[in-house]
């Protein structure tokens, strides 16, 4: 009867009050061939305190990120949480409240919303946000059906730079939805742009790109931009919040669409999920994108107040001919990204960002001193950089394990060119002697295995 | 009922507390080498202003704490919200999803040093499975929705495979949630609606004309949203399963059948949970969800990759990612769906065990029943006061035309009482829809409370229908002029971006 309330007392009150009998008399218009005539096969109850030693020794047979030092990077970041965001986060008011739909008595989650939506226009330099997405890949998909809607056009031109499972979720939607995506090469570690051009023409509803890339690198932002609105397409950029602490947003560049992910502002990794799609785009796109909005308003005593706003477009009232199937945001992680926000403020995410870009940079410059170790030295990189190794990088990384160090993502799986290469990420959670230590184990490793 | 103005003050914007130089995060200093931005990144890389507010971390305490002071919850009351099944959400659960074992992992480290964590969603993946009586689960899914989304791409490539690209029309029946229909469209398919009956289900002869040789699925919420069982439902899935066609089930209201009955069971052949719903993971002011897909054994070839799968048993139990599947419709979500929400969900179902678990299902049931029982007799129970499952749908049709008082009024007056409303204006084919989903967690106690202040309610229509379309009172601001929101448009705080826009020139 766990979190049940009613007692045996009352459930016979309430049978009475009903008038029936016994609680089989409920069960009525339920066939009797298809009721369950057996209890259902998962494993015992258990009380809270057994159930809690359950969980720990699961979690025991993982190598949490906490006692192991983590150069993994790659779209889940180890960024540093201020305790006030969990704290804030989790009180019940916030944690337990329904979708906003009943303004009055969801002021809190409401206003709380609107900041988000000012502070992801501050960060990216765009006019619109929505009130957040599930996940980056997801709202880069849905960044893209948008273009396809608006230009009338067929085809999703993604760089090969993009992370490659969004690149693989972007596929997924365009394939069941009926368009096409072509990727759009790679020159060393950033996008052709000279191929880029070539294949932008009528039929591209939009480019997407990734900024810094998925190997950390910047891209031509600019010019990528220009190309596809040469062509009469529109401009998709997924960016990195932390990086927009230092970088020129993607609003400066004409950007149409930023898309990125929010894990980074005050989430934990949590296995990848839950996430924080967010997505901005220019006014002029305000009737056809995707997602919820809140807006400001006042009461009947002319008080400002907020509400979901622009409900015309969604799910519920306009059905098959709403501009997406979403009806939920984040609501709870784009409130940890607020109150992150807010905690860090402008000087915050900039010291935060200078502190991942000093790092990675020192980083680097120590693994490329490494005997066995390169770098491609010339494209500019934030907190992520590829280094090649003369080892096996699988095996490198179990050796580096041992030692309770998770090094960088080998790249091989994902690009068959690069499978001697390493994709390492450093934050500013990592302390110059923990970047010593690892480039130590990185030296050490690799001679033992040459 | 006091009409006293509200005593909590307006909390001001975040930006509007700001002052140039205060700051809150305590940050550590840089320990290594430090060379210029401009030069590691390019000056003309680099941003010129950054509209961020500057404030001390008690100024952020004190904001969000004055927030969600403002936010209706489960934890404050009884939130009877139809279709929505707002029921307690256990604290145990918030613990287990902390545990840095679980929420300090990084999805791709090495699959060696996450076996716990593959363990806990293969077991929860076959644990949804055996509820629903299905054979096998994705967590993928990020939401209801996307789940619908997942169950349309799987039923296009099942029957693209089966040399049946043709069929490119799915039928939903007018009282589906609109979700139903915009999942359908995205992925291409004609929406075909079919009538509900006089008794409030699908109408079977309606049903087989819509069906022909083009229809690839038909999509169903069982119980429905009108919160009646489709007692016909053997005979429904026969039907389309007949026409060659593949059932899913919209399994929002999976709450009312825990260990009662089975969708599998029925006929069905794919169905999405959700999570925040049933397995009462947070709602968290409107997401994240988790909208875990279902499938029998026809689609499970199209599940989303990567899939976790076991190879030994017991201690020698060891898990992995399965990429290599041809069949797959592909990926869906940036990694594996949100894990943390698994691990509340496995959390919920393992302290509730078999017979908790049909506990739910029946306390469900009884709740919503006593509430009907009661509140007949003050308000129409949509399709004559049958037996209801786990939600009754009212009516304020009486209300309204006698008193001129709305089914929006009778909600915003609740609030007054101290209650959240119910889902209002839901399902589209009840008039002025009252749907009151009281959810296995309330007591006797608490529903007997919020009857009697609907019954008052329904009283005031009566005596004073002015005081509650003038509703509600108590709350910290009053009805919001929603038409100003559309035709004004202000959805971000213009002077917090001028001001950072005018300091940098």
């Amino acid at each position: 009867m766990t979190y049940i309330s009613n007692t045996a007392a009352d459930r016979a009150e309430m049978l009475a009050a009903i008038g029936v009998q016994e609680f089989a008399d409920l069960l009525g218009s339920i066939p009797q061939a298809i009721r369950l005539d057996r209890e259902l096969a998962i494993p015992p109850a258990l009380d809270e305190h057994s159930l809690v030693r359950r969980l720990q020794s699961l979690a025991a047979q993982n190598s949490d990120l906490e006692a192991n030092l983590s150069f993994l990077g790659a779209g889940i970041y180890d960024h540093f949480r201020p305790a006030v965001v969990a704290a804030l986060q989790s009180r019940g008011e916030f944690l337990t409240a329904y979708t906003p739909y009943q303004p009055e008595v969801s002021q809190g989650m409401l206003q709380a919303i609107y900041e988000y939506q000012t502070l992801i226009c501050g960060l990216t330099g765009m006019d619109l946000s929505n009130a957040s997405m599930y996940d980056a890949a997801t709202g880069l998909a849905e960044a893209a059906l948008m273009a396809t809607h608006l230009t009338e056009r067929d085809e999703i031109i993604c760089s090969r730079a993009v992370h490659p499972h969004y690149r693989h979720v972007i596929e997924t939607y365009a394939k069941w939805t009926g368009y096409r995506v072509v990727e759009a090469p790679l020159s060393e570690q950033t996008t052709d742009m000279a191929a880029l051009r070539s294949l932008v023409g009528a039929r591209t509803a939009c480019v997407i790109t990734q900024h810094p890339n998925f190997f950390g690198c910047l891209e031509e932002i600019g010019p990528i931009t220009e190309a596809a609105h040469a062509a009469g397409a529109l401009s998709i950029a997924s960016v990195d919040p932390i990086s927009l602490g230092l970088l020129k947003p993607p609003g400066d560049y004409g950007v149409d669409i930023a898309v990125g992910e929010g894990q980074s502002l005050g989430s934990p990794m949590g296995f990848g999920g839950p996430l924080l799609g967010f997505f901005a785009c220019g006014m002029r796109f305000l009737r056809g994108f995707p997602g919820r909005i809140v807006g400001a308003t006042v009461d009947q005593q002319g008080r400002r107040g907020y509400t979901m706003t622009l409900r015309t477009r969604e799910q519920d009232i306009r059905r098959e001919k709403a501009t997406s199937n979403i009806c939920t945001n984040q609501a709870l992680i784009a409130l940890a990204a607020t109150i992150y926000l807010c905690e860090l403020g402008k000087d915050g995410m900039r010291r935060t960002a200078d502190l991942c870009l000093q790092k990675a940079h020192y980083a680097r410059e120590q693994l490329s001193a490494v005997r066995g170790v390169t770098v491609e030295a010339g494209s500019r990189f934030f907190k992520e950089f590829v280094i090649r190794v003369s080892v096996d990088p699988e095996r490198l990384n179990r050796r580096l394990l041992e030692q309770r160090i998770v090094g960088g993502l080998p790249l091989g799986g994902y690009y068959p060119e690069i499978s001697d290469g390493l994709l390492i990420c450093v934050t500013e959670t990592k302390s110059r002697e923990d970047i010593d230590r690892f480039v130590a184990a990185t030296a050490a490793a690799i001679e033992a295995l040459s | 009922m006091s009409t006293k103005t509200p005593t909590v003050k307006m909390e001001p914007l975040i930006f509007e507390k700001s002052r140039a130089g205060r700051t809150g995060a305590n940050l550590p200093a840089c320990d290594v080498p430090a060379a210029d931005a401009a030069s590691l990144l390019g000056a003309e890389n680099l941003r010129d202003s950054l509209p961020l507010p500057e404030v001390s971390e008690l100024d952020v305490v004190r904001h969000f704490t004055h927030l969600c002071e403002r936010n209706y919850s489960i934890d404050g009351g009884m939130y009877p919200l139809g279709s929505c099944t707002m029921k307690y959400n256990p604290k145990v659960n918030e613990k287990a999803a902390a545990i840095p074992g679980f929420a300090s992992l990084h999805p791709l480290q090495p699959v060696e040093t996450v076996q716990g964590a593959l363990a806990l969603i293969f077991e929860l993946q076959t644990m949804l499975s055996e509820i629903c009586g299905m054979r096998e689960t994705t967590l993928q899914p990020s939401a209801g929705a996307h789940g619908e989304l997942l169950a349309m791409m799987m039923v296009k490539s099942y029957h693209a495979d089966r040399g049946e690209a043709h069929r490119n029309i799915v039928v939903i029946p007018d009282a589906a949630h609109g979700t139903n229909p915009a999942s359908a469209a995205r992925c291409n398919f004609k929406v075909k609606g079919v009538p509900s009956n006089s008794r409030g289900r699908t109408d079977l002869d309606a049903l087989d004309r819509a069906l022909d040789g083009n229809v690839a699925a038909f999509m169903l919420t069982n119980p429905n949203t009108v919160g009646l069982f489709e007692s016909d439902i053997v005979e429904i899935c026969e039907r389309v399963h007949k026409a060659g066609a593949l059932v899913y089930c919209d399994g929002a209201n999976m709450n009312a059948m825990l260990g009662i009955t089975r969708p599998g069971d029925m006929g069905f052949d794919v169905m999405h949970f959700n999570l925040h719903k049933t397995f009462s993971t947070p709602h968290g002011g409107g997401g994240p969800g988790c909208g875990a897909v279902s499938v029998q054994e026809c689609l499970a070839p199209y599940l989303p990759s990567p899939t976790v799968v076991r190879t030994g048993e017991g201690d020698a139990a060891r898990y992995a990612f399965h990429s290599d599947r041809p069949r797959s419709i592909g990926r869906i979500h940036s990694f594996y769906g949100a894990f943390l929400l698994a691990v509340r969900a496995y959390t919920y179902i393992r302290s509730n065990g078999a017979a908790g678990l049909r506990q739910i299902g029946e306390n469900a049931l009884l709740n919503a029943n006593y509430v009907r029982a009661r509140l007949a007799g003050h308000y129409d129970v949509a399709y004559g006061n049958e037996t209801c499952m786990h939600e009754v749908v009212l009516s304020a049709q009486r209300q309204k035309q006698e008193h001129g008082v709305r089914a929006l009024d009778i909600s915003k007056r609740l609030m007054d009482y101290g209650f959240h409303p119910p889902t209002n204006y839901f399902p589209l084919i009840v008039p002025e829809a009252l749907m009151i989903e009281p959810t296995e967690t309330e007591s006797k106690q608490t529903i007997d409370e919020f009857i009697e202040a609907m019954i008052a309610i329904a009283d005031e229509c009566e005596s004073d229908p002015e005081l509650v379309r003038g509703a509600p009172y108590t709350t910290v601001v009053s009805r919001l002029d929603e038409t100003m929101a559309v035709k004004k448009l202000d959805l971000r705080f213009e002077p917090a971006l001028r001001e950072a826009s005018g300091a940098s020139t």
